[in-house]
């Protein structure tokens, strides 16, 4: 016997609106079956996970740190998504933009004015756009797959930044930790209410973009681009549209939100550049596409539940002495089983046994 | 034409359905079908597209399961569980699109259809045998990829025949053949008959059918419409039974533009490598169609008609841009935008997946390819490019209406509709910009024959207002009904054409095959 997947002649509406819900009902179920397992009371596990840091007014704005980058990411993730572009990468493209944002504070720490914030913003996004335009440009010019090549590119990344912290940009008044010298003031980006927490504009920056994305997606001819190449590249190109340069567009603009992500990261949550600068936003991000069915505002809504798996995990650290990875695992979790929904709204299994696979064969 | 039918015992029946019913959530694809037939005859199915012929066909193969009904095969009653079954009874199917591996030759090919493991020596040797038994020459040591598409059938034939079946299922066999290819399959098929073979003949063209068939079966949207002897019947007669009422005539004035005007549309030595391992090249394509003319382009599918149209449109450029003119402007290095921007329109053969997007609305589908040319109306906001939504559905409606397409909802997606409703929707797309030159190909392949009326009329109403149209079909019929003048498309390259007054079957036919129109002596009156 053999498991089939077999198209459905019509999907209902009501379940594709319905799956994220039952995607993140199943994790928690899954959760409490992973916690018992454990030794511990599921019950009291989820709510360590998922109610406890919504208690009070300072984890809100741990949230919203959390989900800034988050969904920056997301944002541009999905015009990658849409219109075919595997773009894996973002975590790299998130460090590209950290860095390049940083060269300001860092190398000319003495340059200061309102205008150096708006300057770092503008350099992280270049550097992430940039980035994120080799795999684009490998893709186009030599058909090389992008999913092998923007993942490579976060590993290049990633030692690129713990070259340059360790060496040329190290804090020589630091005690030779791997970090870089302190923003100065002009280079950090302020907090929305600085009373009550630490949630800086990044968040706005984020939902701003959500909303522009959001705005070309449904509203603009560049959307109707991208969702006609996406979902059938030979009409696209009786269309009159050129995939290859909507491959560097949609790369462009996911690696300048990844870059903008990045530097909003390192000048609003952190201060200065480190050899870690993100608990994996940038791959986390891609969960957060799919939960948010690839529609900005869905995006918005999705990147605050992935944020809160963030702090479940140290909330869940503290209380229930579990490692702080389990928010990995329930990352994981959630991707499965949001992809699971989606496919079997598309598609029903069918077994196959012997009998019934003749018949297929001969048909 | 003889009758070996009456001595070989038709009063015998080797198949018989009863009441035979399929349906499909709420469709009834097949109500309640009658159908006998008779030991060494050859029995036709008639129906239009989606008249149920393949889906009664598939169960008698075993490849569906009725709903209700019995199948009773040499006068027991059985279920044919599997084609495998059907195939092991006696029954052999040839269908319409082939299943053949390219890579592999005509004996690796058969080796993988039997249900036993024979070597293929023996594979080889029996079918050289059959096919000089039956007319069929095919080398069996061939790479499929290396033959036409009429030997390739005969593979399939080969292997049918090589079960030793009393029946036969044929699926319009002669829809990929030329008029002369046809020919020896139906000495082939008379061949069969003699010996005692049944075969079921599956076509909408109904000159054959009289002309082949004892007997016939016409369906119509389920039902059995009528039974009847096919050679006491005209070709009119058989269409109304298929359709249920008259086909609509295409009027067809003459062409009335002077023929001294300007050239709309010109291709002057286009020549292309095959841009893949199956694609065909294209070798000094020349072609002119001035204001008024339909030019028909002939051919057996695969012989380069998808790489002329996408050559045409733009979509692949060419070397040097004098090798396509439009109105007069040199185009071979624009792209599909641009020359629709020049007043051009294009319609493809693939609806979905290529002409439309199949899981994106009609209104989305007719932006495609409309944008560049009415961004006024369909896009606002400047720099911006906003889509108009009011401006898209007012001129979905005015084709929806011009075109009679019939839709379940509003503004369903392009999957939904049927193919005939489609590529109405798909040809009233560019004729309403009332477009210069007009490349379409295909335009009514799987459509019924009341769509296929309609378009065919519109076409030749949209050159006799004054526009170049070029026609790629593989009907022939289609070509002789609406074109001006008719050339043929083999091996990549097209040769000149001739005037519809000075064409016929038969020369159509040989120029498919390759001979030069000019040296082709056609006995007058043969069409």
């Amino acid at each position: 016997m053999r498991i089939e997947l077999v198209k459905r002649p019509q999907h209902s509406a009501l379940f594709s609106a319905l799956s994220p819900f039952i995607a993140l009902f199943l994790t928690l179920i899954a959760g409490a079956i992973l916690f018992s397992l454990l030794g511990k009371n599921p019950v009291s596990a989820l709510y360590y996970y998922f109610v406890e840091p919504l208690t009070e007014i300072w984890s809100w704005h741990e949230l919203l740190v959390k989900a800034a980058p988050l969904i920056l990411i997301a944002v541009g993730l999905s015009v990658c998504f849409l219109s075919n572009n595997w773009n894996i990468g973002a975590e790299g493209q998130l460090i590209m933009g950290a860095i390049a944002g940083s060269i300001l504070p860092v190398v000319f720490p003495d340059f200061q004015g309102w205008y150096v914030l708006p300057m770092m913003l503008l350099l992280g996004m270049a550097g992430g756009m940039a980035y994120a335009t080799i795999p684009a440009f490998l893709k186009v010019r030599f058909n090389t797959n992008e999913i092998l090549t923007s993942l490579m590119l976060v590993y290049v990344a990633q030692l690129f930044l713990d070259w340059i912290v360790r060496g040329p940009w190290r804090n020589p008044q630091g005690f030779n930790f791997p970090e870089t010298v302190q923003f100065n003031s002009s280079a950090i980006l302020p907090e929305i209410w600085s009373e009550s927490g630490r949630a800086h504009w990044g968040f706005i920056l984020a939902i701003v973009a959500a909303l522009l994305v959001w705005f070309m997606l449904s509203r603009t001819l560049s959307g109707f681009e991208i969702k006609v190449l996406g979902r059938s590249a030979r009409a696209g190109r009786f269309a009159g549209f050129s995939a290859g340069r909507l491959t560097f567009f949609a790369f462009a603009i996911s690696g300048a939100l990844a870059g903008l992500a990045g530097i909003a990261e390192v000048s609003g949550a952190v201060g200065q550049l480190r050899t870690t600068i993100s608990p994996g936003y940038g791959f986390t991000a891609i969960i957060v596409a799919f939960l948010g069915r690839l529609n900005p505002l869905g995006i918005v809504a999705a990147g605050l539940v992935l944020a809160l798996s963030y702090l479940g995990g140290e909330a869940a650290q503290v209380s229930l002495g579990i490692s702080e990875k389990s928010a990995r695992i329930f990352q994981g979790i959630i991707l499965f089983f949001v992809l699971a929904s989606d496919t079997l709204i598309y598609y029903r299994i069918r077994f196959v046994t012997r009998h019934s696979d003749a018949a297929a064969k001969g048909a | 034409m003889t009758s070996i039918s009456d001595k070989s015992g038709a009063g015998r029946s080797l198949l018989e359905a009863r009441k035979l019913t399929k349906i499909f959530g709420s469709l009834k694809a097949c109500d309640g079908i009658d159908l006998t037939i008779g030991t060494g005859e050859i029995h036709a199915l008639l129906g239009e597209n989606g008249a149920g012929k393949s889906t009664l066909v598939k169960m008698l193969f075993g490849a569906l399961q009725p709903t209700s009904g019995e199948i009773i095969w040499k006068d027991s009653v059985l279920t044919v569980t599997s084609p495998a079954m059907a195939r092991s009874l006696g029954i052999g199917m040839v269908f319409q699109h082939f299943s053949l591996f390219d890579a592999l030759t005509a004996a690796e090919n058969i080796a993988l259809s039997l249900d036993e493991k024979t070597d293929l020596n023996t594979i080889a040797a029996k079918a050289r045998e059959i096919g000089q038994t039956y007319g069929l020459p095919v080398d069996p040591d061939a790479l499929v990829g290396d033959l036409s598409v009429g030997e390739r059938q005969r593979i399939e034939i080969i292997r049918c025949l090589l079960q030793n079946p009393d029946l036969i299922i044929l699926d319009e066999p002669t829809s990929v053949l030329t008029p002369q290819e046809a020919d020896l399959l139906f000495v082939t098929l008379e061949r069969l008959k003699s010996e005692g073979k049944s075969i079921l003949y599956i076509s909408h063209r109904l000159e054959e059918v009289r002309r082949l068939c004892d007997r016939a079966t016409v369906l119509r949207h389920g039902k059995v419409v009528g039974q009847c002897d096919p050679r006491q019947e005209t070709a009119g007669s058989l269409a109304r039974l298929m359709v249920g009422s008259d086909i609509h005539v295409i009027e067809r004035r003459p062409n009335e533009a002077p023929m001294a005007q300007a050239a709309l549309i010109e291709v002057n030595g286009l020549s292309q490598k095959p841009r893949g391992p199956f694609s065909v090249s294209l070798h000094d394509i020349r072609l002119v169609v001035k204001p008024g003319e339909i030019l028909g382009i002939a051919g057996v599918a695969g012989n380069g008609q998808g790489e002329l149209f996408e050559a045409l449109s733009g979509e692949v450029l060419q070397e040097r841009a004098d090798i396509v003119r439009i109105r007069g402007k040199d185009t071979g290095r624009s792209g599909i935008s641009a020359r629709r921007r020049l007043g051009a329109a294009f319609v493809p053969e693939e609806r979905l997946g290529h002409g439309a997007v199949p899981n994106m609305s009609l209104t989305d589908n007719l932006l495609l390819s409309r944008y560049s040319t009415d961004g006024k109306v369909f896009l606002g906001g400047g720099l911006l490019r906003l889509l108009q939504q009011s401006g898209l559905s007012l001129a979905a409606k005015r084709i929806f209406a011009q075109m009679d397409v019939r839709k379940s909802s509003e503004n369903p997606d392009a999957s939904a509709l049927s193919g005939g409703n489609l590529q109405k929707f798909l040809i009233g797309r560019e004729l309403d910009r009332n477009p210069s030159v007009l490349v379409v190909n295909q335009p009514t392949w799987g459509v019924d024959a009341g769509a296929a009326a309609h378009i065919r009329q519109a076409l030749v109403d949209l050159a006799r207002s004054g526009s170049a149209v070029i026609v790629i079909s593989q009907d022939l019929d289609e070509l002789f009904e609406i074109s001006d003048r008719i050339a043929a498309m083999v091996h990549g390259r097209l040769s000149d054409s001739v005037p519809i007054e000075a064409m016929n079957m038969e020369r159509v036919g040989l120029m498919m095959g390759g001979a030069d129109p000019a040296s082709v002596h056609v006995s007058a009156g043969a069409a």
